[in-house]
């Protein structure tokens, strides 16, 4: 009997759109369409792809419950074997939903899921614990090998065979723990590891680090009153022409725009080279990302103290965590040297 | 996207309207779509305002 599997994958490797859409709910259809193609010629023989269900990112991501919900539904209705989701690279909207639904299919349909996508991809961080997820690259370059490798774990699954560790598999560690026998004592291994260390030797730690350690949280000592606040963005508002050139993904720059005697943003002087998402509503009228004129009326009632004069802003979108970091820091160095006490960042 | 913003440790996150325009809807009036800025941003300020030990998400009122 042949495996039935049905795959999930956004409109763009759906085929029904770019970004304009990314608003479009959840829908099936039959056989193998788009990206699932290549699930199809993976499977080979092994199995049959009986249906693609496919759903717009912003749709997924604005409405996450009911987004898995109605997908859930669609997929059950086509009786699977194994769910393929994505892979979604470096898509963080893409992925987020991929890692959710491969979690409510398992949990709700009792159906294997298996998806995968780049390490930075916020989906990973988010559901490794509860799903199968391979490591991709950032861009679909390689996609019909890494999708060979996702049906070979898929398969695995659905047959109930011993799946590898995860460097073995080249998948994210699910924080499973597992008993092995090793050759070497503890003692011995930690003293082999500290002399590859000492020696300047790569090493493999048993015990790795968590990606994001918490941040204690600030508090703001004056009153509202008497603060200062400030606007930053990284949903990559910029003026006209985009002087400090940010570019439109992976961004390593940022820009400091002057509000200074503005009371509102003229939507004739700014720009927005961010391609993450679609700007057209933001270009259209730049208070919906940054909301300079409400922030002015809040100032002049007297409810904040003051209105900082410079708007940070970069793009947000497949931008490397170093990068961001790095980022972060040097503008909340600059808002701080000004006196600044607070800050709204808004993002997409 | 809130989750991510919880995975990073980001300790204030107010829900806004969506995706494409977090501080607008290009759907209601001119009016109306202040008013819903308004009313995110004075959110954003009560956030400011509220001792948080952990990532908290404010949900839209």
């Amino acid at each position: 009997m042949t495996t039935r599997v049905v795959c999930f994958v956004n409109q763009f490797f759906g085929q029904l759109g770019g970004e304009e859409r990314a608003g479009l709910g959840p829908q099936a259809m039959d056989g193998a369409v788009g990206a699932a193609r290549a699930v199809q010629q993976a499977l080979g023989e092994a199995g049959t792809v009986v249906a693609t269900v496919v759903c717009g990112d912003n749709y997924a991501a604005e409405h996450p419950e009911r987004a898995v919900a109605e997908l859930v539904g669609l997929i059950g209705a086509a009786k699977p074997d194994l769910v393929v989701a994505g892979p979604a690279f470096l898509a963080g909207r893409y992925g987020v939903v991929c890692g959710a639904l491969c979690a409510a299919v398992q949990a709700q349909l009792n159906v294997p899921a298996v998806t995968g996508m780049h390490a930075e991809n916020p989906g990973v961080e988010l559901h490794r614990r509860q799903v199968h997820i391979l490591r991709t690259g950032a861009e679909a370059t390689r996609m019909l090998e890494e999708v060979r490798r996702l049906v070979a774990l898929g398969l695995k699954l659905v047959r109930g065979e011993a799946v590898g560790t995860p460097a073995v598999e080249g998948s994210f560690p699910r924080g499973v723990t597992r008993n092995v026998v090793a050759a070497e004592s503890a003692a011995d291994r930690a003293a082999a590891m500290l002399l590859d260390k000492l020696a300047g030797r790569p090493f493999t730690s048993e015990v790795p680090r968590p990606a994001f350690p918490s941040v204690p949280a600030a508090r703001l000592v004056k009153t509202l009153e008497g603060a200062t606040i400030a606007l930053v963005t990284d949903g990559g508002l910029v003026p006209r022409g985009n002087p400090d050139g940010i570019e439109a993904l992976n961004a390593t720059r940022y820009g400091a725009y002057s509000i200074e005697g503005k009371t509102s943003l003229d939507a004739a002087q700014y720009d927005n080279p961010h391609r993450g998402y679609d700007t057209s509503w933001v270009k259209q009228d730049p208070h919906r990302l940054v909301p300079v004129d409400v922030a002015r009326e809040l100032e002049q009632s007297g409810a904040i103290g003051k209105l900082h004069e410079t708007v940070y802003s970069t793009v947000g979108v497949a931008t490397t965590l170093a990068h961001s970091a790095r980022m972060g820091k040097e503008i909340a160095d600059k808002l701080r040297e000004a006196g600044v006490d607070a800050v709204i960042l808004t993002s997409t | 996207m809130t989750p991510v913003a919880v995975m990073v440790g980001a300790n204030r996150i107010v829900q806004a309207a969506g995706i494409i325009h977090p501080l607008g809807n290009a759907d209601l009036t001119p009016d109306e779509e202040k008013a819903l800025r308004r009313r995110i941003v004075e959110q954003a300020l009560q956030a400011l305002r509220t001792e948080v030990a952990r990532p908290t998400v404010f949900t839209r009122e």
